[in-house]
């Protein structure tokens, strides 16, 4: 069973199509990246899937149902626009929010001191939330996002914000979360982060989807037919490559349409050339974001 | 735990916890303690001394010559100017006056004193006053003729039924004083109270918690929780100063003898009272939640809000035309109009009869209007809480209301 089924959703405002015919799911154990340019409709998205907003047309499961007062206990989300209560302590702001979710206060302060401990948080339990820093105060807010031990975590620009020792954390928090069996939606444009976190993804610019499917197989479709070699010596000319792009310490070969870079490498290996690195040039998934984005547009 | 009921809690201990609140509920029967000892002292400073004082007069009429003894004052007459100032010199005399021969048909007396005065002491002037009518009238009159010739006019005025019988609600000046000590309360607690509902939705519009807040809650549990909790602290508020005022009242009563222990409470005015601070609170919450919703900080939301809190405050300003003509029809149509119904309604129960259709009307025209706005209100949360940066204007919020 998928923890979400979004299908065929539609949402427009005034005259402008925000969200069109949009269809995905999320299965459990996976972090699912949702992805697009600014505008593109990925926040009104999540705010269906989350019953904040509800869609013109189609259908959003969570966990099977649609969405009820009681499932919206079983949800972990931490909005891209956040916020706490400035004049509350760390503590009475985990432990309110966590009421919400149906937490029984004397659990929510035991399962807080873990999580505080476990992110070097525990010295502001008692502080107030204005004397945080930024990166702090998100700390918390992730915190308060899966202390109710949520099946669905939904993570809407979580890095933006922290330094690299908490990206670094809040990263293995997240990897930790897909291994106890959770699904995790994770809306970045930070597509390093996605590269390594997400199992599948989703692309969308204008409201509708332009890319989804396994990160493996969309980089692997997207390849062009070239390599990158770093060498010592001189090349020369290798039968079936057709171009040469030089970077600052690298090579990049394209290939013709008959030349496969098992062949390639073949022939560079009976040269006197020294080859310090071979690799099959893959697009980075920014670039396929740029390709797509601007097809489209 | 109901989530409503958690919202209730949160919103009732956050709001009784904050300072402003704390400081507003003390206050009150703070300045009215301040008030009754400052009387207190000041008229223990000045009251009249409980050693003999003598006044010197010097009579050029004749006959001013009995009832020397007014009280502890004592009248000395002299034959002359000099002698009369040399003794005031001496300190023999506190102060002396003159009755001139044309004091019968004009009336003036002169008065001559060390001390600088902005008026004459008021016990001194009425043992003079005494002095003078006991003198003029003596052998004239009967003595219990003279008392009432010099006691002020006291008038007892009996408000009668429609039949005939005592009305139990009687008119007067202390009829007004608990509606008006009630009304000011009832403004100052509806004002607040709907600020705190402003800027407690504002600052979690304001500072993003709205979205993780209705990824918990519904719409409907958040402004339900958040309007009753921050309502149950104003009615707190209001329920502190209630209990305060009686006590307050016996103090002042026991200082301020006389006029306070003459109050009274018009019979319907606790549970009216009760009634329109239910109703002008839910109005002017859900009014405040609306302008929140559209507003993108705390502080253009009070600039909003201050258009229609006015409405609470500005019966204040014509107090003197609303106890000249309490039945104007300009009044009974703003103790209708919802906004400036509760307060101006409080004033004129103290002031008239109220008919009861008036009451009636001005009742169901805030329920009403409190139904509509709630429907307006919560399609201006689900549109506009979740915008920022931008206020929408007024052509977009009616298009926004239309669709």
């Amino acid at each position: 069973m998928s923890v979400v089924e979004v299908s065929h959703i539609n949402k427009s405002y005034a005259d402008k199509v925000v969200v069109h015919d949009l269809s995905f799911s999320v299965a459990k154990n996976e972090i699912f990246g949702l992805i697009g340019p600014n505008g593109a409709g990925k926040t009104t998205t999540i705010r269906m899937m989350m019953d904040i907003i509800k869609p013109d047309s189609g259908q959003i499961a969570i966990l099977g149902d649609k969405l009820c007062e009681s499932s919206k206990n079983k949800l972990g989300y931490l909005p891209e626009e956040r916020g706490l209560y400035r004049n509350l302590s760390v503590i009475d702001s985990i432990v309110y929010l966590a009421s919400l979710k149906g937490m029984e206060k004397r659990s929510v302060k035991l399962k807080a001191e873990k999580l505080l401990n476990k992110t070097g948080m525990m010295a502001s339990k008692n502080k107030k939330i204005e004397e945080l820093s930024k990166g702090m105060s998100q700390i918390i807010q992730f915190i308060v996002t899966i202390i109710h031990d949520p099946e669905l975590i939904v993570l809407d620009e979580p890095f933006s914000g922290l330094d690299p020792v908490n990206t670094q954390l809040l990263k293995q928090m997240i990897l930790d979360l897909r291994s106890q069996g959770k699904a995790v939606v994770l809306s970045t444009h930070q597509m390093n982060q996605v590269e390594e976190l997400c199992d599948r993804l989703l692309m969308i610019n204008s409201g509708q989807a332009v890319l989804c499917g396994n990160l493996r197989e969309i980089k692997s479709k997207h390849r062009s037919n070239s390599i990158i070699i770093d060498f010592d010596g001189e090349l020369g000319q290798i039968p079936g490559v057709a171009g040469r792009r030089d970077h600052t310490g690298y090579v990049e070969l394209m290939l013709d349409e008959n030349t496969t870079p098992k062949q390639v490498l073949e022939q560079l290996v009976k040269t006197e050339i020294t080859i310090n690195r071979f690799e099959v040039a893959t697009p980075s998934l920014n670039e396929i974001f740029l390709k797509v984005v601007g097809k489209k547009s | 735990m109901n989530k409503t009921l958690l919202i209730f809690k949160h919103e009732f201990l956050h709001t009784i916890k904050r300072t402003g609140f704390i400081i507003l509920t003390l206050v009150l029967p703070m300045l009215a303690l301040l008030g009754i000892g400052i009387f207190h002292i000041v008229s223990g400073i000045s009251k009249p001394p409980s050693e003999l004082t003598k006044i010197g007069y010097i009579d050029e009429v004749g006959g001013f010559d009995q009832f020397t003894n007014q009280g502890n004052i004592t009248f000395i007459s002299f034959d002359g100017m000099e002698a009369i100032t040399q003794a005031l010199i001496n300190r023999d005399i506190k102060e002396y006056f003159v009755i001139p021969p044309e004091y019968t048909s004009k009336g003036i007396i002169t008065r001559y004193t060390l001390e600088k005065q902005l008026t004459t002491p008021p016990d001194i002037q009425t043992a003079i006053k005494d002095f003078l009518l006991n003198n003029l009238l003596a052998e004239k009159v009967p003595i219990a003729t003279v008392k009432v010739i010099g006691s002020p006019l006291s008038l007892v005025t009996i408000r009668l039924t429609a039949t005939g019988a005592i009305s139990p609600e009687q008119g007067g000046l202390t009829n007004l004083i608990i509606p008006g000590i009630f009304g000011i309360l009832l403004a100052l607690s509806l004002i607040f109270s709907s600020t705190y509902v402003l800027q407690g939705l504002g600052e979690e519009k304001e500072n993003r918690l709205m979205e993780i807040l209705l990824s918990s809650v519904s719409t409907r549990e958040l402004i339900t929780g958040k309007v009753l909790g921050i309502g149950a602290a104003g009615l707190t508020q209001v329920v502190i100063w209630m209990i305060s005022l009686p006590f307050l009242l016996n103090l002042a009563s026991s200082s301020i003898k006389g006029f306070f222990s003459m109050i009274q409470i018009p019979p319907n005015l606790l549970v009216l009272g009760v009634v329109y601070f239910i109703l002008g609170y839910l109005l002017f919450a859900m009014l405040s939640a609306g302008i929140a919703a559209v507003s993108t900080t705390v502080r253009e939301g009070q600039g909003l809000a201050s258009i229609f809190t006015i409405f609470a405050i500005a019966p204040f300003w014509f107090y003197s035309l609303l106890l000249a003509f309490p039945n104007s029809p300009v009044w009974v149509f703003f103790s209708i109009f919802p906004f400036s119904a509760p307060v101006l309604m409080m004033l004129r129960i103290g002031t008239t009869a109220v008919p009861t259709w008036q009451l009636a009307v001005s009742i169901a025209v805030m329920a009403l209007s409190i139904i509509g706005g709630l429907l307006l209100v919560a399609k201006l949360l689900r549109t506009y809480i979740l915008m920022y940066g931008k206020r929408p204007n007024l052509k977009e919020i009616m298009q926004n209301l239309r669709n």
